[in-house]
């Protein structure tokens, strides 16, 4: 495969509520300063991820091209799906040879509506929906399912929040106190915060890619799975499709110095370390992870971000970027960076 | 454009106003199953699937591929869903082609479906709160004034858009697969229908579709049967906003064409493309798409059309399937198009197969004629 790596990661500093910008507005800014830091005006390929109903209307995308001055017209695809496949087709993309430059965006203001009980509209609308399992229902079957220990679970929240601290993306959230229960045996703790927010990555390959970053961030592997949607014909408490993906893009075939999970619920980390067989050294979610932020739709593609940036800044040579989608980490990206 | 890519099965359903004996997932599965058939083989054979469909508030099921895994045979395997619009169609068909261009897989399933009847679509693309206020109904509402803007700029006699009506659901009488099926369809007919948005009469408007389309895709080493090779491939967006955009005749739809022909070695598309799939989903949109595409000058499109050039005996037959005016399972109209286009060439189109078809145009556009997909097959290997 074409080396192809990742130049440069940009994100807006995360909110907690609804600020009043519009997906374009949210976009533009971070669209700004990655063509700022790149120099870059124009790319061979562009591609978004972003969901609809978070804003309740169609086309949340359509508008988004409004902040990219995509003009003269661009060469351009979307998925409704987390920006990580996004980034997944434009990698794909540039495997042709005959562009060397990728943006690739994703957005989301979970801000606007009620995100679990929107995220039932996702399930088989005949024989699942009508039952009304919102997403902390399903992602309280799977947190029992995997019976994780309550101190680790504790700890992977306090640690990720002690981090998303140091974030200046991230937000500020104070350690976890209290038992609630949200819906058994999730407590409301264990929830990833609501939040705003948009992110942006640029791939480069060739001689482009080292002109624009003295460290480039290569994807040496990147692949994804998905599994079947019927929850009672899964394992919870395994990710068959996160450890398929982990073997197709070579998480095993050297050390990992730093791994980014989309792991919006403590249990959903048990689930992914060991479905990725990460070392117990790996550093897990140092930006604070989406338990620090969680921009529904660049959670995954900021994971990915995160990732590089620990190899651009040279803290690590080899690291990892995870992304998820579907009920119960039904689909499972799984990325390898190198220096 | 990356390693050799082939259509090797086509699939679709039959498209009618409401598929109530089907779920969603049975309706894509039909169309998936079908395109297997064509290229003889199974689920078993195939890498990865890609999915398209419009606006998930069509069908109220939010990120549907998700619920779809299953029917599709894709659990255990690579699955995306693509979104661009009204073009998503064909756009779903270029990332399943990006996917064998680019060296990742061999086989691809690329499915998309519309299935309408789970709710109205008119008032689903009418809903933009909370960012900004609706102005216009529907996408006929928002296309009218685009359509009376090019007949006053041409100089385009009414009636040409009745020609387009009669010519389109004529063609879709040969098409098993369509929808509007109106057997002595002739202008008067279209002439008496009521004013939906002018200058749009109802018979000169897509109908509302359920239904589905599946392509397998293949690497050349990995051909089945009858290919159809993929000669040229190409994406263009330009945003709504942008003042002085030509919106009756977007720039993102001739850069799109002309990055498409020249990947194709196409000169001139009136010579060069003996059948053209092209999304009409209102009877002007193709004098309009013959001057975008470079078929026709500008302000001359409408005349290709009243000289008969268009038609399935016309040396440049449009949309011989019946088009989008005869059905119109919108996330699945392009994908539909460029299936049609890969037809044609394999020469396996029935009895809407336009003889010694050897190179088609596959074209697709949404928003506010502002996405464009496109792809050219040819029956010879590029």
């Amino acid at each position: 495969m074409r080396d192809v790596a990742i130049v440069a990661f940009a994100q807006t500093r995360h909110t907690d509520r609804d600020t009043g910008l519009t997906e374009p507005e949210l976009i533009q800014p971070v669209i700004d300063e990655i063509k700022e830091r790149t120099g870059l005006r124009r790319f061979g390929f562009t591609c978004s991820g972003s969901c609809d109903y978070l804003a309740g209307a169609p086309f949340s995308f359509v508008s988004a091209l409004d902040a990219l001055a995509a003009w003269p017209p661009i060469s351009e695809s979307h998925v409704e799906m987390d920006g990580a496949w996004a980034l997944y087709e434009a990698w794909v993309r540039l495997q042709h040879g005959d562009i060397d430059s990728a943006l690739v965006y994703g957005f989301g203001k979970s801000s606007l509506g009620d995100l679990a009980t929107i995220m039932t509209l996702q399930l088989d609308p005949y024989y699942l929906a009508p039952l009304g399992l919102d997403q902390l229902s399903y992602a309280a079957l799977q947190a029992n399912a995997v019976g994780a220990d309550r101190a680790e679970l504790d700890e992977i929240i306090r640690r990720g929040r002690v981090d998303g601290r140091r974030n200046p993306y991230a937000l500020d959230l104070p350690d976890p106190e209290g038992e609630d229960v949200a819906v058994r045996p999730l407590r409301k703790t264990d929830l990833p915060p609501v939040t705003d927010g948009a992110a942006a990555i640029v791939l480069a390959t060739g001689d482009l890619a080292s002109r624009l970053n003295p460290r480039p961030a290569y994807i040496r592997g990147i692949a994804h799975r998905t599994e079947p949607h019927y929850l009672g014909m899964r394992d919870l408490a395994r990710s068959a499709s996160a450890a398929d993906a982990a073997r197709a893009a070579g998480v095993g075939k050297g050390p990992v110095e730093v791994a980014e999970l989309h792991a919006r619920f403590p249990h959903e980390e048990v689930i992914l370390r060991e479905a990725l067989g990460l070392p117990g050294d790996t550093v897990i979610n140092p930006s604070g992870g989406p338990q620090a932020a969680d921009p529904v739709m660049a959670t995954g593609l900021i994971r990915i971000g995160e990732a590089a940036r620990r190899i651009h800044d040279g803290a690590a040579r080899r690291t990892v970027g995870h992304a998820a989608g579907g009920p119960c980490l039904q689909q499972n990206l799984v990325t390898v960076l190198e220096g | 454009m990356g390693n050799r890519c082939a259509v090797i099965g086509v699939g679709q359903t039959r498209y009618r106003s409401r598929r109530t004996d089907v779920s969603i997932a049975g309706l894509v599965r039909e169309a998936a199953l079908r395109a297997l058939e064509d290229a003889g083989l199974t689920f078993k054979d195939i890498d990865a699937v890609v999915i398209g469909k419009a606006p998930d508030l069509f069908e109220g099921v939010m990120m549907p591929e998700s619920y779809l895994a299953d029917a599709l045979g894709a659990a255990g395997k690579p699955m995306m869903r693509v979104h661009t619009a009204g073009s998503v169609g064909g756009s779903t068909a270029l990332v399943g082609a990006s996917l064998i261009q680019g060296g990742v897989h061999e086989r691809v399933l690329v499915v998309a479906f519309e299935k309408q009847s789970e709710s109205n679509a008119t008032w689903a693309l009418s809903t933009h709160l909370p960012f900004s206020a609706s102005l216009v109904v529907g996408a006929g509402g928002y296309f009218a004034p685009h359509i009376r803007e090019y007949m006053r700029a041409s100089g385009a006699p009414a009636h040409i858009g009745t020609l387009v009506a009669v010519k389109d659901r004529r063609n879709a009488l040969r098409n098993p697969y369509a929808h509007l099926r109106i057997p002595g369809i002739d202008r008067a007919m279209v002439e008496s229908t009521p004013m939906l948005w002018e200058p749009i009469r109802y018979l000169e408007t897509c109908p509302s579709s359920d239904g589905a389309c599946a392509m397998v895709l293949s690497s050349e080493s990995a051909v089945t049967g009858t290919p159809a090779w993929v000669h040229g491939t190409a994406m263009r967006s330009e945003p709504i906003f942008r003042a002085g955009r030509d919106t009756v005749s977007p720039q993102a739809g001739k850069d799109c064409a002309a990055d498409v022909y020249r990947q194709a070695g196409v000169s001139d598309p009136r010579r060069d493309i003996d059948v053209a799939e092209v999304y009409v989903p209102f009877s002007w949109y193709e004098p309009m798409w013959l001057e975008n595409l470079g078929f026709a000058a500008q302000g001359e499109g409408w005349k290709l059309t009243e000289s008969g050039a268009t038609a399935l005996d016309g040396d440049i037959p449009w949309n011989a399937s019946g088009g989008v005016l005869s059905s119109n399972p919108i996330g699945a109209s392009g994908l539909i198009r460029f299936a049609e286009a890969a037809l044609q060439v394999r020469g396996t189109a029935g009895e809407h197969q336009v003889d010694g078809a050897r190179t088609a145009l596959g074209h697709a556009y949404g928003g506010g004629s502002q996405f464009f997909a496109m792809w050219i097959v040819g029956r010879d290997k590029p």
